[in-house]
């Protein structure tokens, strides 16, 4: 299955950059950003592929590449019971991607939560906003350069608390 | 001549007798039918995500007893095995069934208060109270285990702690003794009762092809049809060893989920009897010295003791690098953890893959066109834990 | 087979001077004990706290015997506000809100670590407590705190509910207490 999902997809996206990895616990593609829409189309329509789950979307930052800002697909076909993993990565000066929830409806709140944490554009989304955080919130949580604690709180010691 | 319509608006929530848990529905309604509906989040989100970048990986424990707290050992045990899975920790027969009795013992709980506060919301509150003191028994159960009720940071990675007592093994039995009775008089009471069913067939219907897309998982997507169980589809800790069915809805409306939830209570009794029945000897832990914490004896007499023991207890344990997705059937769904560690004492990410949060987005579609009391009982069968919805 | 009997038990008087017909005590204390056993909570229960709550008000542990029997969900007949769980930053003018519903005499309750002081979750989206927010009579601690805990704490309400001047919502300090959080009479 996973030389079959490679052939697939080589044959018909042959131009943008497409790494297979089988070191990981399951199928992992990293795919270049301006292909995702389409790469995730053929997984799912391509009868032979048929990945029809979507299973969850992730954000992830790592600050210290060219590329920063990621996006993590889990996709499932049930029939035959296979997970794939699609990782894409994005400039810190435009995270721009196309949204996928014309393809599955599950997406909707992931891509929200998504561009909550880590300020990810999900471009066709039909209702991108914050929705775990305030709506007043004007930095993006998740990435790195954040603490994880409120820094205008008074009540605990640094020193002993925050790590 | 045409009219003009004009709906009313009406604020569901964030605090509402029915709504279980802080959630905010703004319906458009026309006249009593249910036009649309607006959902507002976040009302309790606590940040978990970035709280387990900063955590230990035996840390992040107690924080995945606070996601689905109705059922928190399926919580701490499906993150034991992510970080088994990372690690390459194969557990032996006796920890998966101890494994395996617990994580049914939690499903059976969190699928009673998801039953008895559908028969609340309609009216029923008989079988809330009686169902509630079988809840007791099994908090006693886990007293027993590991000495909490509710938040119960069960087991360690690599096994369990201590074994199961003989107090424990002879508490479970009762409860297994006593509990058909007790949920037979529950199902008396609302399963074939004709204002229950009046109320609660073809309320909040989904079709199989929406659930798929719109990523629902667990007993709600099986009320729609689709035969998807993780403990079916990719088994965990031994489960293949067990023969179990999987019940299976017709068109996914509220009725079907009581159905189902109420039949996988039963088949849960099941299988915490043929694991009870043939727990094997063995060890209840696994040789993880940089996870479980050395006997004291050891610790006061011999080197390497003492030296994993400091580490431990000081948070400086580190893992290889790594990079897994594991999950676990928990009683809403499939419950995933996406791990990414870069070698270091804490996760460099962790992603939890909530099922409340991924199929609470299709309630605007099941309650369209219904009323208001529809929409009340579809939403508390969907069985919505605000801490899963926030994370 | 055991016989439920049942136990009347009889709240005891308070002190005062009793004649055939009459009773003569200060209005003080009757007041006190009419509140102190008959108080309607408002259960504000977010999230684990809330599980342990229901538990409470089931047939095991029962806060129905004190007087709670009858849960308030509008906050207008309520008398204790009972903060149950994690409070977020966005949920803290929902609470607010509703302290502000609620008539007087009122008493909170914050019951577990998280309303208390944060919790476990020392983050940027957690309100540290709900005393940075409304005044707060009991702190019940406990992640979540066992049912007994959480009656402790209700009997300790019951106490401060029983033994109050009647003319304590209206003096100075109550003022400046109300002042000091915002919350306008």
């Amino acid at each position: 299955m996973d030389s079959e999902i490679t052939g697939i997809l080589k044959a018909k996206f042959d131009l943008d950059i497409f790494e297979a990895d089988n070191t990981s616990d399951m199928f992992t593609i990293t795919v270049s950003y301006p292909v995702i829409h389409g790469v995730i189309k053929e997984l799912k329509e391509n009868p032979q592929l048929n990945f029809m789950f979507l299973t969850t979307l992730c954000g992830i930052h790592y600050p210290d590449r060219e590329l920063p800002l990621g996006v993590v697909y889990h996709l499932h076909n049930f029939h035959e019971n296979k997970r794939v993993r699609i990782k894409t990565f994005l400039p810190s000066d435009d995270p721009t991607i196309s949204t996928v929830t014309d393809l599955f409806a599950t997406a909707n709140w992931m891509e929200r939560e998504t561009y909550d944490f880590y300020g990810i554009i999900f471009e066709g989304h039909p209702n991108l906003k914050r929705i775990l955080n305030v709506e007043y919130l004007d930095y993006f949580p998740m990435r790195k350069e954040f603490p994880l604690e409120d820094p205008t709180r008074e009540d605990k010691d640094d020193r002993f608390f925050g790590r | 001549m045409s009219e003009e319509k004009t709906y009313t608006t009406l604020n569901l929530g964030p605090i509402h007798p029915a709504t279980h848990g802080i959630f905010q529905n703004v319906l458009t309604i026309d006249g009593e039918k249910i036009v649309n509906t607006e959902q507002t989040i976040g009302y309790i989100h606590r940040a978990f995500e970035k709280i387990a970048e900063r955590r230990p990986y035996y840390q992040i424990a107690t924080l995945t007893d606070r996601l689905n707290y109705c059922s928190a050992p399926i919580n701490n045990i499906g993150w034991q095995m992510t970080v088994e899975k990372l690690l390459g920790i194969k557990t032996n027969k006796k920890i998966d069934y101890m494994r395996i009795i617990l994580m049914e013992l939690a499903r059976i709980t969190d699928h009673l208060i998801c039953n008895s506060v559908i028969g609340v919301d309609s009216g029923a509150l008989t079988g809330f109270v009686y169902v509630f003191q079988e809840r007791e028994r099994v908090y006693e159960i886990y007293e027993e285990v590991c000495g909490a009720r509710l938040t119960t940071n069960m087991g360690r990675i690599g096994g369990f702690e201590r074994d199961f007592t003989s107090t424990a093994i002879r508490k479970i039995k009762e409860f297994l003794e006593r509990m058909p009775k007790v949920l037979r008089e529950f199902e008396k009471l609302l399963l074939r009762n004709r204002i229950f069913m009046d109320r609660t067939m073809g309320v909040g219907p989904i079709s199989a092809e929406k659930a798929i897309n719109y990523g629902f998982t667990g007993p709600n997507i099986r009320a729609a049809g689709v035969d998807f169980d993780i403990r079916v589809m990719n088994p965990y800790s031994s489960y293949d060893d067990f023969q179990f069915e999987l019940p299976l809805g017709t068109n996914g409306d509220t009725y079907d989920r009581f159905c189902v939830r109420q039949e996988e209570i039963w088949q849960s009794l099941k299988l915490i009897r043929n694991a009870l029945d043939n727990l094997p000897e063995g060890k209840h832990f696994m040789e993880v010295p940089a996870f479980c914490l050395p006997p004291k004896e050891y610790v006061y007499s011999k080197m390497e003791a003492l030296i994993w023991h400091f580490k431990i207890v000081m948070g400086e344990i580190e893992v290889p690098q790594g990079e897994v997705y594991h999950s676990v059937e928990g009683a809403n769904g499939e419950l995933g953890f996406y791990l990414i560690s870069d070698g270091g004492r804490t996760p460099y990410r962790l992603h939890f893959r909530r099922p409340c949060f991924i199929y609470y987005q299709a309630l605007p579609e099941m309650i369209r066109g219904g009323v208001l009391s529809d929409a009340i009982l579809t939403m508390s069968s969907m069985n919505v834990i605000a801490g899963e919805l926030d994370g | 087979m055991e016989t439920n009997k049942p136990i009347y038990t009889k709240v005891d008087p308070p002190e005062g001077y009793m004649a055939p017909g009459l009773f003569a005590t200060a209005f003080d204390k009757v007041i006190g004990l009419a509140r102190k056993n008959s108080i309607w909570p408002l259960p504000f229960a977010t999230s684990c706290c809330g599980i342990e709550f229901m538990a409470t008000m089931g047939a095991h542990y029962d806060l129905g015997r004190f007087g709670a029997e009858r849960l308030s969900f509008s906050p207008r007949q309520a008398d204790l506000l009972m903060v149950m769980g994690t409070i977020a930053k966005k949920m803290a003018p929902v609470v607010q809100q509703v302290y502000h519903q609620m008539a007087e005499p009122r008493w909170v309750i914050a019951v577990g670590a998280c309303a208390s002081s944060g919790g476990i979750f020392d983050t940027y989206s957690v309100l540290q407590g709900i005393d940075r927010i409304v005044p707060v009579d009991v702190y019940v601690p406990g992640c979540p705190p066992r049912p007994e805990q959480i009656i402790d704490g209700f009997m300790k309400i019951q106490e401060l509910a029983g033994k109050e001047p009647l003319r304590r919502r209206y003096s100075e300090e109550y003022k400046e207490l109300l002042d000091r959080y915002g919350i306008l009479k």
